[in-house]
């Protein structure tokens, strides 16, 4: 069993909560620098999925490789080490409510650089100012809109400047400018840092966007694989509806 | 039989949750800041609450004991009656249960929406230990604040009982102090006011389990927040028995 090249992989893997099984042997294969999509429908595991990567649920069953270390059999203090070399950009942002904008990437960097105070705050203005958002620094993350607390998260969540970003559902519940500036920034970290990025989404214009490769989920499996224009131009009932 | 599974089951779940919080209690990194950040809200949150109520006993005690007292021909034992009963029990386990309330809710109910919200989650996976920043620090600024909180509605009690008495009669106040003082000792006083950190462990264990595993949304915090207050306050209760009886072992009556 020797670790694959590739720098995210999960084989067979099999989850299910008390006798509800959600994950009954979903594969995933992500070259290094490049863009997957997740799709499916809502309910069918993809969060769980996604989950996996970074250790925050076990499997049952199966193998998860992310750069060539087996994430689900990391002692604690390995798996700390392999989740700082990932982003993860939650469904609804996940900003700790209780901090401001620029004390949420301070939070992070505080704890895992060695920065001096300035070289941390100036690292901050950067990316905020990245996400467009040059002005939100002093703000809560109540203050801000769906799509703004997206940017912020993303923020948050490259700060530390990780070679693979998960996002769950990055566009859902925005309008269709936003979907397009978080699309656009997420395509931008690929093509200016060479990021592996997985990304769920039930977006086609996010999707096309950002991905070259696509999965689709569904009760537990994957139901196709390739290209988007591959999977939009399957016969399979289930994914011409989801394609509409 | 559903029922008594179901509770054994939980008892051994918070066992559990009380056990990580001592394996964690003493590993890097120690969060001095949340610390003292969650010892600030905590008695800021409820000071007020905390006097009011001491406030409203110590006046309640001294007008319903006057009239029993004077039955007897006893009134002038009126002060040492409110200070040993205040300060050893009812102003411990008073403070106790009103903070059951008021931060078992607010800390299940934080917990339990940075649980939905996936903000544990968010430190989870950046390597942040959540369960050190979000629960020890709080367990930890219960065990401190309930002796101190304890010790202010103790003191406000006495000053109220002592207010409704000159109402009625114009005792000396260094009689009154003096009388009060008398009939405690320093091991009584002690004892009794650290007890409450007992308390303000099982409060702030029982909150954080709470909030912790929440899962589904707004509702089931608002469960998780009444859970809370509800485990909380009977464990606070039979705990104050099972220390009472303790301390009658340890000091004598
Ligand atoms: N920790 C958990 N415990 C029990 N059930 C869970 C847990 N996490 C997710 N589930 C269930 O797994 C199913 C799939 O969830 P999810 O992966 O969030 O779906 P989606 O594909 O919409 O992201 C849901 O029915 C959810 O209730
Ligand atoms: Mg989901």
């Amino acid at each position: 069993m020797s670790a694959p090249e590739a720098e995210i992989v999960v084989k067979e893997l099999h989850k299910a909560f008390g006798d509800r099984k959600i994950l009954r042997g979903v594969s995933v294969h992500a070259e290094r620098g490049s863009t997957v999509a997740v799709m499916g429908g809502s309910g069918t595991g993809k969060s769980v999925l996604l989950k996996h990567l970074v250790g925050l649920i076990e499997p049952d069953a199966g193998e998860i490789w992310v750069q060539g270390k087996r994430v689900d059999q990391l002692n604690r203090s390995d798996l700390n080490e392999l989740r700082l070399r990932v982003g993860y950009l939650f469904q609804g942002g996940a900003l700790f409510d209780s901090m401001t904008v620029d004390e949420n990437l301070d939070f992070v960097l505080r704890r895992h650089s060695k920065l001096s105070r300035r070289e941390r705050i100036e690292q901050i203005h950067e990316a905020i100012a990245w996400v467009n958002l040059p002005h939100a620094a002093e703000q809560y993350p109540a203050e801000l809109s769906g799509g703004q607390k997206k940017r912020i998260a993303l923020a948050r969540a490259i700060i530390l400047r990780p070679d693979i970003l998960l996002c769950d559902e990055p566009t859902t519940g925005l309008d269709p400018a936003s979907v397009r500036t978080v699309s656009d920034l997420i395509m931008r970290l690929r093509a200016e840092r060479g990021i592996t990025t997985i990304a769920i989404t039930h977006d086609l214009l996010c999707a096309d966007i950002i991905a070259d490769h696509g999965i689709f989920l569904s009760r537990g499996r994957a139901l196709a694989e390739g290209t988007l224009n591959e999977l939009r131009s399957s016969d399979h009932p289930e994914l011409q509806a989801f394609f509409g | 039989m559903r029922f008594i599974a179901y509770t054994l089951e939980q008892v051994g779940a918070i066992a559990a949750f009380a056990g990580t919080f001592f394996g964690q209690l003493f590993r890097r990194p120690f969060e001095g800041r949340e610390l003292i950040r969650q010892m600030d809200e905590t008695g800021s949150k409820s000071l007020l609450l905390v006097l009011i109520t001491g406030c409203s006993i110590g006046i309640v005690l001294s007008m319903q004991s006057r009239g029993t007292l004077a039955r007897f021909g006893a009134e002038a034992v009126l002060p040492n009656m409110l200070a040993l009963s205040v300060v050893k029990e009812i102003g411990p386990v008073i403070t106790s249960l009103v903070l059951a309330g008021r931060l078992g809710a607010g800390i299940a109910a934080e917990l339990g929406s940075m649980r939905v919200t996936e903000q544990i989650d968010a430190l989870e996976v950046a390597a942040l230990q959540p369960f050190k920043y979000l629960v020890v620090t709080r367990v930890l600024a219960c065990v401190v604040m309930f002796p101190l909180l304890t010790i202010a509605c103790d003191v406000v009690a006495l000053l109220g009982g002592y207010a409704e008495s000159l109402l009625s009669s114009d005792l000396d106040y260094r009689l009154f102090v003096d009388q009060a003082f008398s009939s405690l000792r320093l091991s009584d006083v002690l004892f009794s006011t650290a007890k409450t950190s007992v308390f303000g462990f099982l409060v702030s264990i029982v909150g954080c389990y709470s909030g912790y595993y929440v899962r589904g949304g707004t509702r089931e915090v608002g469960q998780a927040a009444m859970r809370a207050v509800v485990i909380g306050s009977l464990l606070v209760l039979v705990a104050d028995v099972l220390m009472v009886r303790l301390s009658l072992i340890l000091f004598g009556g």
